[in-house]
């Protein structure tokens, strides 16, 4: 046995290793394309071709005076607020009744976590999430200490008395968690959308994502399709920075 | 076979400071414990002999070898027990006490003489072939303590290893881990937030405050001799009674300290006797079998009835009524009484 | 009184979440007149056989289709991510979690971030990339992209979930006499099984559901994965194939629903762990 710490016992050596390839990953494959991205937002790049202008704020200016942008942006905007929205009502209400115990639960949970299993392709955004959040909501119920629960009866408080002022401040949290998720999920999913309707008719139902697929893929235009993605980024960064907030102010005794 | 020292040591975890400058000397095959409630920096302290947390600055020695730095857990020579035991929940019991000695390669054929030699010491040997989750608080206790005594440690280091136990439990279990102790004379470090296990256990109590040790003695002197207000009221139960003097004869701003169980009837005392008489407005008496508490307060000639609640606890050999609500004549042999200084809290010559 | 309100709701649930799936199911064994047939003849009772079920679309699906190849590939890819990302985010993770200390907190949360860059903004220049390392229209493409949806978000999956891993069996190993290393190698994979699990479940998801960088890279029918050729095929133009697309739906999800309920539990302690204790 050796007296003294070898590199074996060092934490921050071990530490530093484990996580390098991890952090390579991330920085090579994230984290330089990110910083690709933006600079050919400003660039007048197109696929196939390897010339690289400057075209300064030009993509930026292109998209803001497009009206079929502007549509777009509307739509996103909707679809996520709005499904979000639904889903974290239904979600809570939802776990509500599978916190209870009666018969065929088993086989309710079953039912309810399927649409989780169904290729993206195929079903509307809220379907898809809400067996996702309503689990998440579920765990979060059951990290509320039963005492106080408990304490809520006994006090005497009723059914929506318990959800309203105890169960979902509580909650909040965790709520805030699947939400965050489900932002993410929802605003930058393209499957949805491109397979059900392409974007059509006549460009009316494009969201964000499928605009750039469209304009920067199928278009070619590179700089105008990273442009309008980027445009996703400070919302939801925004979204994440306040879920998390929400999230660790808000902790209760989730343990 | 080795002692502890440990010099200046401190560990600072950003603005708080768990361990704050603790200087300790434990010798070899003592018995020591630390005691203190949570955050009194004993667990750090424990974790950091045991080269868990690194010192933030001071030095602790091993025997002859100095280990703060530079030396892993693993070569220290040690063995801890943790309050939930940390038995390899995948492991068989007989494979979590092999550990240890598959970790230094022994043979074989050492090991598995090893493990029976201590699962018999334990009477744990029926349990070799099942897991830990199989087994009762009692016995994964017994199955930690095994495995620590494989490794023939120089030090053992013990983390609150009753806490998890049932109280009936608790008492047997102390005794077992004493007779061992005693046995196997290995220098041993107790953590433990209990005075009773403290006591029981103990050849010396080191007891800590916020980082800081408030005293270090025999059970004995930590209990009869409190080096100040903090450990007269943490050590004993009920604790001490603190009282302001107002006694003409002592330095100003005296507290007077008495154990509950020397608070008694004046009439229990003979008349040879040298006691402090003092008038005792009865409150409410707590009939426990063995015992009789008797909350109330002091009342001094010439003031109002004092606000801080008094405890004297009556054995149940003494029979005489009484009567809640009225004022009785109580008494405390001088001998028995402590003097502290109200404004540092520090014990101080009569 | 109540447990009939709780059943009525649980019911409402099971429909809401439950109905287009029988809807799927029965769409996959209808005959194509009693699928088509609803929209001209108001009368016809859209969800019951009104004629005899039909393995038609279930033998267009495997017959006409590469469905079989896709779930192969698919089955390829996701192997291959969940390796990658098992071997990347689980020692990531456990340093995060264990080994580097203060730093460790917002480096969790830097990684974390990533997640949130959406794909949109990244298939531009991974298209180059790919091109680059000549991984255009190869399984190979997707391998290499997919870990960076699915390495940041499980090492900080499994970050939270050792979080709620006490230390102390860790601490205990390196008392009983093994180094730092050995204790991570020899002790800690046993505890992190769940938490690796749940990586697993979670490469299975995405990589069954991912479209967008499948749609970018992949252009032949024989290297499409279930997620991209199943719509490809089976959309033509506006005419779908309901009936096999349901099918294809059907044969997918029923296992991995099946998964997701064994692993259920774990999943959601890794994931909120993750989340509030982050």
């Amino acid at each position: 046995m050796t007296a003294h710490r070898t590199l074996a016992d060092r934490e921050d050596v071990l530490g530093a290793l484990m996580l390098a390839p991890a952090l390579a990953y991330v920085i090579l494959l994230v984290g330089v394309p990110f910083g690709f991205a933006i600079l050919l937002s400003f660039s007048d790049a197109t696929a196939g071709s390897l010339h690289f202008g400057w075209a300064g704020l030009r993509n930026y200016a292109a998209i803001l005076g497009d009206p079929i942008f502007l549509r777009a942006l509307k739509n996103s905007a909707i679809v996520t607020v709005g499904s979000q929205l639904l889903v974290v009502i239904i979600a809570t209400a939802a776990a509500q009744v599978l916190r209870a115990t009666f018969r065929g639960k088993r086989l309710a949970r079953f039912v309810l976590l399927l649409p989780w299993a169904v290729p993206v392709s195929l079903i509307v955004q809220a379907w898809r999430i809400f067996p996702f959040a309503t689990v998440i909501v579920l765990a979060g119920l059951s990290s509320i200490p039963q005492e106080i629960v408990e304490a809520a009866i006994v006090d005497g408080a009723g059914f929506w008395r318990r959800l309203f002022q105890v169960e979902l401040p509580l909650l909040l949290p965790v709520v805030a968690v699947a939400v965050l998720f489900g932002v993410v999920y929802t605003a930058t999913d393209l499957g949805v959308v491109y397979i059900l309707t392409g974007g059509g008719p006549a460009n009316t139902t494009h969201v964000l994502p499928t605009l750039a697929f469209q304009r920067g893929i199928l278009g070619a235009d590179l700089g105008q399709g990273a442009a309008i993605a980027v445009f996703l980024l400070p919302f939801l960064v925004v979204v994440a920075v306040a879920m998390l907030r929400l999230a660790r102010h808000t902790e209760v005794g989730a343990r | 076979m080795a002692g502890i020292e440990i010099r200046n040591l401190r560990k600072h975890f950003g603005d708080l400071h768990a361990v704050d400058g603790v200087t300790l000397s434990i010798h070899d095959g003592e018995f020591l414990v630390l005691l203190g409630s949570s955050g009194s920096g004993k667990t750090t302290l424990l974790r950091m002999i045991a080269g868990l947390e690194r010192p933030t600055s001071g030095e602790i020695h091993i025997g002859d070898q100095r280990v703060d730095g530079d030396v892993p857990p693993r070569a220290r020579g040690i063995a801890m027990v943790f309050q939930s035991y940390a038995l390899y929940p995948h492991r068989t019991v007989f494979q979590n006490i092999a550990f240890p000695l598959e970790a230094s390669r022994t043979p074989r054929k050492q090991i598995e003489e090893k493990v029976r030699w201590a699962a018999e010491l334990f009477s744990i040997s029926r349990y070799l072939d099942r897991y830990p989750r199989q087994l009762s608080g009692g016995e994964r206790q017994r199955v930690a303590l095994c495995r620590a005594l494989v490794r023939d440690p120089k030090v053992f280091l013990l983390d609150e290893p009753l806490a998890n136990l049932d109280a009936k439990l608790r008492n047997t279990a102390r005794d077992d881990l004493k007779r061992f102790q005693r046995r196997i004379k290995t220098t041993t470090v107790y953590v433990t937030h209990d005075q009773v296990e403290a006591m029981g256990l103990g050849d010396r109590i080191v007891v800590m405050e916020r980082g800081k040790v408030r005293q270090i003695g025999t059970p004995q002197e930590v209990y009869e001799e409190p080096v100040d207000t903090f450990v007269a009221t943490f050590v004993g139960q009920p604790p001490m009674n603190l009282l302001e003097a107002r006694d003409p004869a002592l330095p100003g701003r005296t507290l007077l300290g008495f154990r509950p169980e020397h608070f008694l009837p004046k009439g229990v005392f003979g008349p040879s006797d040298d006691t402090r008489p003092f008038r005792f407005a009865v409150r409410r008496v707590e009939y426990l079998g063995s015992d009789r508490y008797v909350y109330g307060s002091v009342v001094e000639a010439g003031a109002a009835p004092g606000e801080v609640t008094i405890i004297a606890k009556l054995p149940a050999t003494i029979a005489l009524p009484i009567p809640e609500g009225e004022t009785h004549e109580f008494a405390v042999p001088r001998r028995a009484l402590r003097y502290f200084d109200a404004d540092t809290g520090l014990k101080r010559a009569p | 009184m109540k447990r009939v309100a709780l059943y009525a709701a649980a019911l409402g649930f099971v429909v809401f979440a439950g109905f287009p799936f029988y809807w799927m199911l029965i769409t996959a064994f209808k005959q194509n007149r009693d699928l088509y047939v609803g929209a001209s003849v108001t009368s016809h009772v859209p969800w019951i056989f009104n004629d005899p079920p039909t393995l038609d679309h279930v033998k267009l699906l495997f017959g006409q289709t590469d469905f079989p190849r896709w779930v192969l590939n698919t089955l390829v890819v996701v192997v291959a991510v969940a390796v990658i990302t098992v071997a990347v985010a689980v020692p990531a993770g456990y340093s995060l979690a264990r080994l580097v200390g203060r730093w460790g907190e917002g480096l969790g949360m830097g990684i974390f971030f990533t997640y949130l860059i959406p794909p949109t903004l990244l298939f531009v220049p991974f298209s180059r990339l790919v091109s680059l390392l000549g991984l255009q229209d190869s399984l190979g493409a997707l391998i290499l992209i997919y870990p960076t949806i699915t390495i940041p978000f499980c090492t900080w999956l499994v970050m939270g979930f050792l979080r709620s891993v006490p230390w102390d069996i860790e601490e205990q190993a390196m008392i009983d006499g093994y180094s730092r290393l050995a204790v991570i190698l020899k002790v800690a994979p046993r505890l992190i099984v769940p938490g690796i699990l749940t990586v697993v479940v979670f490469t299975f998801t995405l990589v069954l559901q991912e479209f967008v960088y499948a749609l970018t890279f992949i252009s032949s029918v024989d290297k499409m994965t279930v997620s991209l050729g199943v719509p490809i095929a089976l959309v033509r133009g506006d005419v779908y194939h309901w009936g096999a697309l349901m099918a294809a739906a059907l044969f997918t999800s029923i296992p991995l629903a099946i998964v997701y309920n064994a692993f259920m539990d774990r999943f959601i302690q890794g994931f909120t762990m993750g989340a509030v204790k982050g």
